[in-house]
């Protein structure tokens, strides 16, 4: 190799045809690749732009604490009975999934080699995709047909959807508690479930109520197996079971499908509600996850 | 974590008296376990409801036929019932949403992990996971009395005068049809195709990109001959996710795909879907009726389970690719 001094050479991007010809077409494609990125945030603007533009005119104090005691067809009235339906079901499947994913997800972490643990976490992941019309289906043969439609069972299916999705999220966020917190509370003597219990669960705590809101969230805008499960009413239910129970997904579904035009406007202002719910459990969920776990 | 004390005396006599360690196990291994039993019982319960159907239409003739016309008995199957229509609207709606979705999916994937600055990507992100939040009835409505009229009825009209003579575009352009809910439906997995393919993207070893760099090449071409090669199995696996989820979605193309009883060749007509025909007629139905749209929820369940499987296998061997966005 003879080695000759280094001429001053222009860098090899400009040099020549070629390298000019491609850096302008990398250029290229790091643009089409943002416009990707836009295409897919105009129907998130839309969706909000429409929705509030649609469902504020809509929206007032009748259709916040009223309900149907009339015909359909006409203005008026509200979907306060869809509203207590959403909360009562998502707090009773909160209640349900939320614990028993938890306690799952401890499972998963404090026994990762355990012979039900890689079963349990690929299973979780599978579950997930399982669509939601068929949990309804599963609610509707195991339990609708011997107890009836209502708002217990209509809440077990929206607990059926938010445990794998509580499962797995817990699992990532304990798997993030530092071992030496652990190793430093059994060395002080405590035992496996003082450990995790006083320990491990309060540390991983802001990751643990994101994972949960998040849940609550996706199921409290589920239809498809409420359909399947808390059928209908008019009215605000209060019964666990013994009678059909509303929802605001189940009552948009119901009057966006009708050829009245005040259905429509009411569903209108019941899809600025729903999306008002869910969108503050997300952001709300993100704001607390985005808390540093303490002791990180 | 902690073995058993060697030493057998005092301490060994006090930790077999203590039963809060393992009753702590028990109720967690119990919480564990619930998630198999649910499944588990949620493929017995469903499957014995529907085999009388299976049985008395034959499996083949369910799965190809395109007769559905129930019957009105309490104890016995006396209708028709044959879901070909149906899994052929499932089909045919997931299929145009996989083709819009994953180019755009991809493009997000590679924007936000190879092009973005780190200060734009993160909000982008967020913004990109907020059209996963929205719930599936929003998109229907929003799709049925906005999106689909205003934006999608005059670029179907276009396609279909250009490219009508292609069956598959052929016109009339219909009020309810495959093409806006697939479209519609193409919006709602895009979010989850791309969380799961900007995960496998980041996953690709900095120092083979840097490599590439160090060799000249351009910052897409580090993507196309690094990045995505790299990520093959990864982008495969988000397909089929997506695909899943889009077989299984519901209330959406209920309110965008028509209800159809008919296979119609071009997207612009109506059609019906499995997940579609099941909420829109359960609360009609009769007894027997009802047991023909459970088997209608079998047969889509083990569609997309066999789908999700494949795809949890596929990005599971990803290693450090947790899939947990999806959820």
């Amino acid at each position: 190799m003879t080695s000759a001094a280094p001429v001053a050479r222009p860098s090899l991007r400009q040099a020549s045809g070629p390298a000019r010809r491609r850096a302008a077409f990398s250029g290229a494609m790091n643009a089409l690749l943002a416009a990707a990125v836009l295409l897919a945030l105009i129907p998130l603007g839309l969706i909000l732009a429409v929705i509030v533009a649609k469902g504020l005119p809509a929206m007032n104090w009748e259709f916040l604490t009223g309900t149907f005691n009339f015909s359909r067809r006409e203005s008026g009235g509200g979907y306060l009975h869809g509203l207590v339906g959403t909360l009562y079901m998502g707090g009773l499947a909160a209640l349900m999934a939320i614990p028993a994913g938890i306690a799952a997800a401890v499972f998963l972490t404090e026994f990762p080699r355990h012979p039900v643990s890689g079963p349990v976490r690929f299973f979780s992941d599978v579950m997930t995709g399982v669509p939601s019309v068929f949990v309804g289906l599963f609610v509707y043969t195991l339990l609708v047909r011997r107890i009836g439609f209502g708002t217990f069972v209509g809440a077990v299916s929206l607990a059926i959807i938010m445990l794998p999705i509580v499962v797995r999220s817990s699992e990532e966020i304990l798997k993030l508690v530092p071992g030496e917190l652990k190793r430093a509370s059994y060395a002080l003597g405590a035992r496996r479930w003082q450990t995790v219990l006083s320990v491990v669960i309060p540390t991983a705590a802001p990751g643990l109520v994101t994972g949960a809101m998040l849940a609550v969230a996706r199921a409290l805008g589920e239809t498809a197996p409420l359909v399947l499960t808390a059928l209908a009413a008019n009215q605000v239910v209060f019964d666990l079971q013994g009678s059909g129970q509303s929802a605001l997904p189940l009552l948009i579904f119901r009057e966006a499908r009708g050829a009245f035009e005040a259905g429509q406007q009411r569903a209108w202002a019941g899809a600025l509600e729903l999306m008002l719910l869910v969108l503050v459990l997300t952001v709300l969920a993100r704001l607390i996850g985005a808390r540093r776990p303490a002791g990180t | 974590m902690t073995a058993a004390p060697a030493s057998v005396g005092p301490l060994a006599a006090i930790r077999r008296r203590r039963v809060a360690d393992p009753a702590f196990r028990w109720v967690l291994l119990g919480a564990s376990l619930l998630v198999l039993v649910v499944l588990a019982l949620m493929i017995g319960s469903t499957t014995l409801d529907a085999i009388p159907v299976f049985v008395s239409q034959g499996i083949w003739s369910f799965l190809t036929g395109t007769t559905w016309d129930p019957g009105f008995s309490r104890t016995e199957i006396t209708g028709t019932y044959q879901a070909g229509v149906f899994i052929y609207g499932t089909l045919v709606t997931s299929l145009i949403a996989i083709v819009v979705a994953l180019p755009v999916a991809i493009g997000i994937g590679l924007f936000l992990t190879n092009v973005a600055p780190r200060r734009l990507a993160r909000p982008l992100v967020y913004l990109v996971e907020l059209l996963a939040a929205v719930p599936s009835v929003v998109y229907g409505l929003w799709g049925l009395h906005f999106f689909a009229p205003v934006v999608l009825k005059p670029a179907a009209q276009a396609i279909s005068g250009e490219l009508g003579w292609l069956p598959i575009f052929a016109g009339p352009v219909i009020a309810f049809n495959f093409f806006f809910a697939g479209i519609v439906l193409a919006i709602m997995i895009v979010p989850i195709i791309s969380a799961i393919v900007r995960e496998v993207f980041a996953a690709v070893p900095e120092a083979e990109r840097q490599a590439a760099y160090a060799m000249g090449a351009t910052r897409w071409e580090v993507m196309r001959s690094v990045v995505l090669p790299r990520s093959r199995p990864g982008i495969i696996g988000a397909t089929m996710l997506g695909l899943g989820r889009a077989l299984g979605e519901t209330i959406a193309v209920a309110l965008l795909i028509g209800g159809g009883t008919a296979i119609n060749a071009s997207i612009f007509q109506q059609g019906e879907s499995i997940a579609a025909k099941i909420v829109n007629t359960f609360q009609e139905s009769s007894p027997e009726g009802i047991d023909a749209l459970i088997a209608l929820g079998v047969t889509l369940f083990a569609l997309t389970i066999v789908i999700n499987l494949a795809a949890r296998l596929i990005v599971r061997r990803m290693g450090d690719v947790s899939g947990e966005a999806v959820a």
